[in-house]
């Protein structure tokens, strides 16, 4: 058994070596394939951090009335934060905004006088409501609208809520983060299939070229392991050989792409981002060559073994 | 030792290839089979290495059905059978030594076996000095004795030789056919097809004449009838 297994992985690796051209066209096969693969994982990796950056910015506020009393709006506060589609709430209150503001404005001297003559702090409290996932706004903002009534005076403590003025950037934007990962997947599983075809057609032919040497290794009473032993262990050392290739080529493409990608987002390095997960990026790479020079080599013997 | 007992073989939607064909082959045996083109020579081989199996009939090696034997069991039958074909089939990516060497190896031979048997077997067919040149360095019966020192370096009970004269010159072909008789004067059986006539009648030993699949001829020093 160890011998067999000896003299067949010797064997490989010679008609590896010695079928170079053979090797070569393989080996490139199956690097455009993995090449296409870790193209598709980054533009996923890409794509979510926009939409997770995108979904970020997203929120919610509520005003409130200027006279309404602080634990009023941290008992909303709480009331909110209790829902289940609620992911964070952030109360800033009345002096907040106003230095905020005057931060925010600090070098603008007409609007520093103006507020000036206001005298007093002309703004209200607010909350800051971020949800869990965009098309939850809608929920919560009902939420609020039915809350509208609670208060101590019969008045209502919330004076508005930018839900209604920002509604339909929103719901656009959870469509359009929607589509996007829906297309995503879409893309995937059609180049993964795509991706399978291609390297075992590719490897049918290989193997078709070498059809007569495995009737003759039949005929002089080979096993069926004997022949088809060499051919897996040459797909095997494509795939690993495909899967340093393109290990390699992604290193500058990422470096490119990532710059055209800068422009867009300037706080996403591909590249470094690349470099920082190179280790499962290139064991996927070695997994997924491994299988396809194995599999497609060993399915490709198969139809020529029956001698 | 052989035994082909009425055997027919019909090919998909065309007329027999052979029609109950009998004859048997006694150990030690040089036989010849003769005929034109389409006779049945080369479909009668490949029955006895169960690469074609009979539409009628059965063929024996040594009381045992070819035709019925598992796969693991046709390959050990292969192993005791030495083929020689026309166009040589070695493997182009192996040098002479590796082509012989994987014969070895399929029958599962040591590796210390393997480096002493076979410069002894390419020694035999006087090519000791071309190891490990690969087949389209080597002429055509350069190619031809390798193939031949393939067939015999598991020492088979039979050898095989499918017209294995049919792409050489004279020269090469007497040489060939000089190993082949020595081959069987170490006593292996040996089964010869072939259109020379000249090999035919120089060799003086048994020649059955196959003309559309049936057996016309069966001669015990026969010469070359058509």
């Amino acid at each position: 058994m160890w011998t067999s297994f000896k003299r067949v992985t010797r064997a490989g690796f010679v008609s590896f070596w010695r079928n170079g051209f053979l090797s070569f066209s393989f080996i490139l096969s199956i690097t455009i394939a993995l090449c296409v693969i870790s193209a598709v994982l980054l533009f996923n990796i890409i794509s979510n951090n926009y939409i997770s950056q995108i979904k970020e910015k997203v929120d919610v506020n509520v005003y409130f009335a200027p006279d309404v009393v602080e634990t009023d709006v941290l008992g909303l506060k709480k009331m909110i934060e209790a829902l289940p589609e609620v992911s964070r709430v952030d109360y800033i209150s009345r002096d907040q905004v106003l230095a905020d503001f005057k931060n925010k404005n600090q070098d603008n001297a007409v609007i520093l006088q103006g507020l000036d003559e206001v005298g007093n702090n002309p703004f209200s409290a607010v909350l800051n409501i971020k949800a869990k996932e965009p098309q939850q706004y809608d929920g919560i903002a009902k939420f609020l609208e039915s809350k509208n009534a609670l208060s101590k005076d019969g008045s209502s403590i919330i004076e508005s809520v930018n839900y209604n003025k920002n509604k339909d950037v929103i719901s656009k934007l959870s469509q359009i983060i929607q589509v996007t990962e829906g297309v995503g997947v879409g893309i995937s599983v059609l180049l993964g299939l795509a991706i399978i075809i291609i390297t075992l057609n590719t490897m049918r032919l290989i193997i078709y070229s070498a059809k007569d040497e495995i009737s003759v290794m039949k005929l002089v009473g080979a096993s069926n392991m004997h022949v088809r032993g060499p051919f897996v262990v040459s797909g095997v050392m494509c795939g690993v050989t495909s899967a340093v290739l393109t290990a390699l080529i992604m290193y500058p493409a990422t470096y490119y792409f990532g710059k055209i990608l800068k422009i867009i987002s300037s706080d996403f390095s591909l590249n470094a981002y690349y470099l920082t997960h190179i280790g499962e990026i290139f064991i996927i790479l070695l997994v997924v060559g491994v299988v396809l020079g194995a599999v497609s080599s060993y399915i490709s013997v198969r139809r020529y073994l029956n001698v | 030792m052989i035994y082909f007992d009425k055997v027919t073989k019909i090919y998909k939607d065309s007329t027999p290839a052979l029609t109950e064909v009998s004859f048997s082959i006694e150990p030690k045996e040089f036989v010849s089979i003769v005929g034109h083109s389409g006779a049945g020579k080369t479909t009668l081989l490949k029955m006895l290495l169960a690469e074609e199996t009979p539409t009628n009939g059965a063929v024996f090696f040594e009381s045992v059905d070819v035709n019925n034997l598992r796969r693991g069991a046709v390959n050990k039958l292969r192993r005791r059978i030495g083929t020689v074909f026309q166009d040589y089939r070695l493997i182009p990516s192996k040098t002479a030594f590796e082509n012989i060497a994987f014969a070895m190896e399929a029958s599962g031979k040591s590796d210390a076996q393997i480096q002493s048997d076979v410069p002894q077997v390419l020694d035999l067919v006087g090519l000791s000095d071309k190891l490990w040149n690969f087949p389209h360095e080597l002429s055509g019966g350069e190619k031809q004795r390798v193939a031949i020192a393939r067939a015999i370096v598991n020492q088979p009970d039979v050898i095989i030789a499918d017209e294995p004269t049919g792409n050489l010159d004279p020269a090469n072909t007497q040489e060939i056919i000089y190993i082949l008789k020595k081959i069987n004067d170490m006593g292996t059986t040996v089964i010869l097809t072939t259109h020379n006539k000249g090999v035919i009648d120089s060799l003086g030993k048994r020649v059955i004449t196959l003309e559309k699949g049936k057996v016309i001829r069966d001669d015990k020093s026969g010469k070359y009838v058509l």
